[in-house]
């Protein structure tokens, strides 16, 4: 190798290691791990698997020692189960799934992410398709994905009441942090609340409009961060924020706008003529009731889980490639695709607001078309 | 698998004319940037979300 290609490689090397410290010192130990046991495509399936689920234990990385020991660094989290009583205890119980634990004389196991019941042993019972059969407690866990929402509901908290507490001091003058994020909320409300909702009620939608596009942002840029997380890339963060718009949509619907669910044209059609009408449209009509909010949660769980997939894949090809035409290539895909995620990180939480504005809009808008056919009906 | 590889040309199909009428439509009146960029970004977003039901269907 030249030396000018040598010095080309360490920098990009040391730009790309910034992002993906955690990636690479987790799939380094596969590696090395492999010499006894799977192959390695199934390796860095599992592992790029492992990565995309919540975990009882906030770990950072992990690597092999010489005698074949796993050393993991991080910290545990609290574990909180239902089971015939409330039992917490430490996740450090479990040792990364390697024991079981212990806890008022009944046995947990964890399994693929997952807290099972077991005996003594730890036997876990299959059914036909390898589901395991066993007992799983409530799991009422602070598990990273909670830990990471908390943090981000505190730095939210943090961030805007002190801003708000600036705008007070200064006479409405943004002062540091403020610089930054007055753009993005003024873009919010004037570009995507204003024109969206109307002139009229776009007030009242603005603080949840606001608290999701930030909230949605910020974990989608913590997921980009070597801590390897992965929250709003979690099915069950998504619908959680979809039934909020969902709530809100149809919470806040006018008249006009249930009227025009269940009644689309009104008056202005005898009775007769609503027979078709009842039949396809106004199912249709419900049906998007529900396919609105659910466009929403798939899209940000889809993107933000897609995204994770691809990087974890390419950084998986430099192992796959064992030359040294692999790491540079895989270095290189994975730092564009790293560039592209932080676009699509504020694409998503963009899109879910405007999205969500748009419903909200669709919910509180007065119908004017209806009274004019109410002033046919009356000539 | 062969009907997640035709979704995908599906979508991309879509969304690449979604992008160039987008810029031509830019290109015809800079001054509508702006609304033309929203509309653009939705109706992306809802094609991709189609695309992604369906990979996820596989």
């Amino acid at each position: 190798m030249s030396e000018m290609r040598k010095t080309f490689f360490t920098r990009f090397l040391l730009i790309a290691a910034l992002f993906l410290g955690q990636f690479t010192f987790a799939s380094e130990t596969k590696e090395e791990a492999n010499g006894h046991g799977k192959d390695l495509k199934t390796e860095i399936k599992e592992y790029i698997a492992h990565h995309l689920q919540d975990a009882h234990d906030f770990s950072l990385f992990s690597y092999t020692k010489e005698n074949g020991e796993h050393k993991y660094v991080g910290f545990p989290l609290p574990v909180i189960l239902w089971d015939n009583g409330l039992k917490v205890f430490s996740s450090s119980k479990f040792h990364h799934g390697e024991t079981l634990a212990e806890i008022d004389g009944n046995y947990y196991k964890l399994y693929h992410s997952k807290i099972y019941k077991t005996d003594a042993e730890g036997t876990i019972h299959y059914d036909e398709d390898h589901h395991a059969t066993n007992v799983k407690p409530l799991d009422f866990s602070i598990t990273k994905n909670v830990v990471m929402i908390i943090v981000t509901g505190l730095l939210m908290l943090w961030l805007f009441s002190s801003l708000a507490r600036s705008y007070g001091k200064n006479n409405g003058i943004p002062t540091g942090a403020g610089r930054f994020f007055e753009p993005i909320v003024l873009y919010i409300r004037d570009d995507i609340a204003r024109p969206n909702i109307g002139e009229k009620r776009y007030r009242k939608y603005m603080p949840f409009l606001l608290t999701i596009f930030f909230f949605i942002w910020f974990l989608n840029i913590f997921g980009l961060t070597p801590l390897g997380i992965n929250v709003t890339g979690n099915i069950a963060i998504t619908v959680s924020l979809a039934i909020m718009t969902f709530l809100i949509t149809n919470f806040t619907g006018t008249k006009d706008y249930w009227m025009h669910q269940f009644d689309p044209l009104g008056k202005s059609l005898p009775w007769y003529g609503k027979i078709p009408l009842y039949i396809i449209l106004v199912p249709i009509e419900l049906l998007g009731l529900i396919i609105k909010p659910f466009s929403l949660l798939i899209r940000l769980y889809a993107n933000m889980q897609a995204g994770h997939i691809v990087l974890m894949s390419l950084i998986g090809l430099m192992f796959i490639f064992k030359s040294w035409l692999g790491s540079p290539l895989s270095f290189g895909l994975a730092f564009a695709i790293s560039l592209i995620e932080v676009l699509v990180a504020l694409l998503q939480a963009y899109i879910f607001t405007m999205l969500s504005a748009l419903y909200f809009g669709f919910a509180s808008e007065e119908h004017e078309h209806d009274h004019e056919h109410e002033a046919e009906v009356a000539h | 698998m062969v009907g997640a590889g035709l979704v995908v040309i599906g979508v991309g199909l879509g969304i690449g004319r979604i992008g160039g009428s987008a810029m031509e439509a830019i290109a015809r009146q800079p001054e509508a940037y702006g609304k033309i960029q929203t509309a653009m970004l939705i109706a992306a977003a809802l094609i991709e979300g189609i695309g992604f039901a369906a990979l996820f269907a596989v």
